[in-house]
Formats: structure tokens, C-alpha cells, sequence
């Protein structure tokens, strides 16, 4: 018997009866249907799975829905505004920062986490902040180049 | 890439825990999960149960103790050590090391003691834990056992630890002013090849640690002894001797002899810094006060 799991996701309250087995991952996209937040290697290596939990970044992909009982998970859908993009996303596609986009929610994900402690990251610091996150197109110079731009469009006042 | 099926219990404290593994031989522990669920989700690894930690808030306790160290709790996540205000005065070396644990996605979820129950031997926390000279306390059915660092870590992935036991928490004793943390990894996050941890103090103290050398992590008793006498790169040459790397795809012994070597020589070197500047300190303050 699978227990009834209550948690927010992007702002409203879920529920559901996940099996023990099913990760955090997967309630996202299957049970759920935000299939924003993306599978690669389902054993945290690649990092596009990011999502935040209770504000912090964690891998869904080692973590089980069924642990996640009253806690706040946001995912890439929790981070885009109603309406446009939001800075990150805007600096994403006016530096190139994304060729196939299968890495793109990961990398914003982990990247909101680092300009929301950091509003003025080197680039140094910005390329240690995405090294868990795995670009298989090779964009990483023009991630970085996103990533730098997001925060200096931030720092002027962009919402 | 899924996990075999599993049975899902949240402990809601230590006791409960204990129980639930008592009842259970295949069950498992899950604290940060970034160890174990990896390995279930390649079926490496096949509990039949999970008993989850996470709820229980005694154990993330972070708590300076009166001696001048600290306590901290099994579910210390990696980011509280390298950002709590407390561990970052009380033991920076812990706070150097744990930055270097995978990537902070990680960090936020894996855990002190899981990086100690799992016993890597290339983690970075088992062997700052033989440097601070370490106490790790266990909890189970008969009650708790306390373990110097140097004892606890016995073979490859192996601890003292039985299978009805959890690792509650470890006491640090008041570190010394000089230390040192050096490690080489491929990519940023990985495990390291090789890496050395020390400390330094006042009274001719040392003690140095290298991890990823041995099938645990282990005290470079011989690189001790050679400071008391030589320099930094007597100690190096001497830690080349005693440690036993194994090859791998990483790469080979002999590779990692010389980098124990090297990373020895340089942690002292930084110790030896940190010392000299804690004591230019000590002594400016005094001559202030009788000023």
C-alpha cells in the first residue's frame, strides 16, 4: 500500500500515492505532468533533473516522492513567469545559451540557486556552480556568457 | 535505471530507526540518499527497505561543545558544514573539505554521516575526521558506542557498524590553528584521486590523513613522525611510503604515490602558514593587552 503524499509543488498543494520507488523525477513528469524538469542519467551525474527543494537544489533523480511529504519543490515551471521569460531565461536565449535545451532547465534551475546567494558571480564562480550540470551540445561558453548577462540585466532591476 | 521495489518508513527518531532495522536485515538506512540511491537505481544495491532520517531533527544538529569543539549530527547536510559560522570557526578544515563534495546540488542533500556509514575510501570527510583526531558515535539496540575516527573505518565500503546500528553523530575536539586540505580530482566534484588532510599545532602536534590511497582512509603516521625532525618534503616522501593505492581507470599506484607525496607537502606547507599566522596573532594580541 502506497501512503498519501502531501507537498507544494510551484506554489500549490499536491497530492498523490506515489510507490516507494517512484522518484521525485518521475511524479514531476508522470504524475504530475511538468515535464519541464528532464532525465538524463537518473544517477546524479548529469544534473538535468535539478529542481528546488525547500529553496535549495537537489538532483530528483535520488530523491523519492514519498520523502517529500510537506515539503516546497519548485521546477523550471514554478520558475517562468505567466507571462514572457524570466531574466535568466531571456539572457538564455539572447547569449545562445541553449542549442537542444535538454540541459537548459537544469542549468536555470542550479543558476537561480547561485544568483540568489551571489548577485555579482565571477565567471570562474559561475563555471564551478554549473559543473554538475552536463551540456551534451557543448554550449558551456555561452551558458556561462547567459549566466553573467542574467545577473548584470538583475543587478540594473530586471524582474 | 529504476530501483528494485522497496518498502518506505519514516523514522521519527532514533529509536524508531534501530527498530526498524532490527526487524528488517535487508533494510536500509536513507539519509542524503546520493550514495545509496545512485547505486539502487543501478541495482547495485537492493534493500528491501528503506528507513528514512530525514524527519529526524535532533540529528542535523549543529552545537559547540564546552571543551571548545563541536558535536554535530549524523544529518549535517555538506552545505551547513561549509556555511555554518560555527564549524567554519571552531574546524575550518571541515568546512575546506566538505566544499569539495561533489557539487552542491549534492551538498544539499548528502549528509556527514552518510558520507561516514558509506565509508568511500577516496571521501574527503572520513579522513578529516582521523586529522581532528574524531570521536563517531553509533546508536543501536544495545545502546550507544563511541569510536575513535582511526578505528571506525576498517576496509573498502566497511565500517565497525552493524546492521542494526546507525551513526548518530561525531564530536570534534578543539582543532588545532594550523591545518591543511589537498586534493587532486579530475573534474570539479569528482571523487579525488588522492587527497591529504592535516593539522598542525603550537606544541609539535601533527596529524595527517590521506584518502583515496588505501582501501580506507588512513593516518600518514611515517609523514608525522618525519616533520618532527625534517621538512614538508621529508613528511611527503615519507607518506609516499605508506600508502598502498590501487590501480584503477583513474589512475595507476605509482601515480598516486607521488601525488600523496606532493599533496603532503603542500597541506603541511599551508598548516605551517595557518600556524605561523594564528601564533603572529596570539603574540600581537598579547603585546597589545600589556600595552
Amino acid at each position: 500500500m502506497s501512503e498519501t503524499v502531501r507537498l507544494t509543488v510551484n506554489g500549490l498543494a499536491v497530492e498523490g500515492s506515489p510507490a516507494p520507488r517512484r522518484s521525485l523525477a518521475d511524479f514531476l513528469r508522470e504524475d504530475l505532468r511538468l515535464t519541464g524538469t528532464h532525465v538524463g542519467c537518473e544517477h546524479g551525474v548529469c544534473g538535468a533533473c535539478t529542481v528546488l527543494v525547500d529553496g535549495r537544489t537537489a538532483r530528483s533523480c535520488l530523491l523519492f516522492a514519498v520523502q517529500l511529504a510537506g515539503a516546497h519543490v519548485t521546477t523550471i515551471e514554478g520558475l517562468t513567469p505567466a507571462e514572457g521569460l524570466s531574466p535568466l531565461q531571456a539572457a538564455f536565449r539572447d547569449c545562445h545559451g541553449l542549442q537542444c535545451g535538454f540541459c537548459t532547465p537544469g542549468m536555470i534551475v542550479t543558476a537561480h540557486e547561485l544568483l540568489a546567494e551571489n548577485p555579482a558571480p565571477t565567471s570562474e564562480v559561475i563555471r564551478d556552480a554549473i559543473s554538475g550540470n552536463l551540456c551534451m551540445c557543448t554550449g558551456y561558453v555561452n551558458i556561462v556568457r547567459a549566466i553573467d548577462e542574467a545577473a548584470r540585466r538583475l543587478r540594473d532591476g530586471a524582474r | 535505471m529504476k530501483p528494485a521495489a522497496f518498502s518506505y518508513e519514516r523514522a521519527r527518531n532514533v529509536d524508531e530507526a534501530i527498530s526498524a532495522l532490527a526487524r528488517d536485515p535487508d533494510a536500509k538506512i536513507l539519509a542524503g540518499g546520493q550514495s545509496l540511491v545512485p547505486m539502487m537505481n543501478m541495482r547495485l544495491a537492493r534493500p528491501s527497505r528503506l528507513v528514512d532520517l530525514n524527519g529526524i531533527r535532533e540529528l542535523a544538529a549543529i552545537a559547540a561543545a564546552a571543551d571548545g569543539g563541536l558535536t554535530l549530527g549524523a544529518m549535517v547536510r555538506h552545505t551547513e558544514l561549509t556555511t555554518s559560522s560555527l564549524v567554519r570557526e571552531r574546524a575550518p578544515l571541515i568546512a575546506a573539505a566538505a566544499a569539495h563534495i561533489g557539487h552542491r546540488a549534492i551538498r544539499n542533500r548528502g549528509t556527514l554521516g552518510g558520507s561516514i556509514a558509506h565509508a568511500d575510501p577516496a571521501a574527503e570527510l572520513p579522513a578529516v575526521l582521523l586529522a581532528l583526531d574524531a570521536t563517531i558515535v553509533v546508536a543501536g539496540p544495545a545502546g550507544r558506542r563511541r569510536f575513535a575516527a582511526g578505528a571506525f573505518f576498517v576496509g573498502l565500503l566497511t565500517t565497525e557498524l552493524a546492521q542494526d546500528e546507525i551513526v548518530v553523530g561525531v564530536e570534534i575536539p578543539p582543532s588545532p590553528p594550523g591545518w591543511g586540505f589537498a586534493e587532486l580530482t579530475r573534474r570539479a566534484g569528482d571523487f579525488a584521486i588522492a587527497g591529504v588532510a592535516g593539522v598542525l599545532g603550537h606544541d609539535g602536534l601533527a596529524r595527517l590523513a590521506g584518502f583515496g590511497v588505501d582501501d580506507r582512509p588512513i593516518r600518514l603516521r611515517g609523514a608525522e613522525a618525519a616533520l618532527a625532525s625534517g621538512d614538508a618534503r621529508a613528511a611527503g616522501a615519507a607518506a609516499a611510503g605508506e600508502a598502498h593505492p590501487a590501480d584503477d581507470v583513474h589512475a595507476s599506484a605509482e601515480y598516486r604515490r607521488h601525488l600523496v607525496s606532493v599533496l603532503t607537502e603542500a597541506v603541511v606547507n599551508d598548516a605551517r602558514e595557518r600556524l605561523a599566522h594564528a601564533h603572529g596573532g596570539a603574540r600581537a594580541a598579547s603585546e597589545a593587552a600589556a600595552r
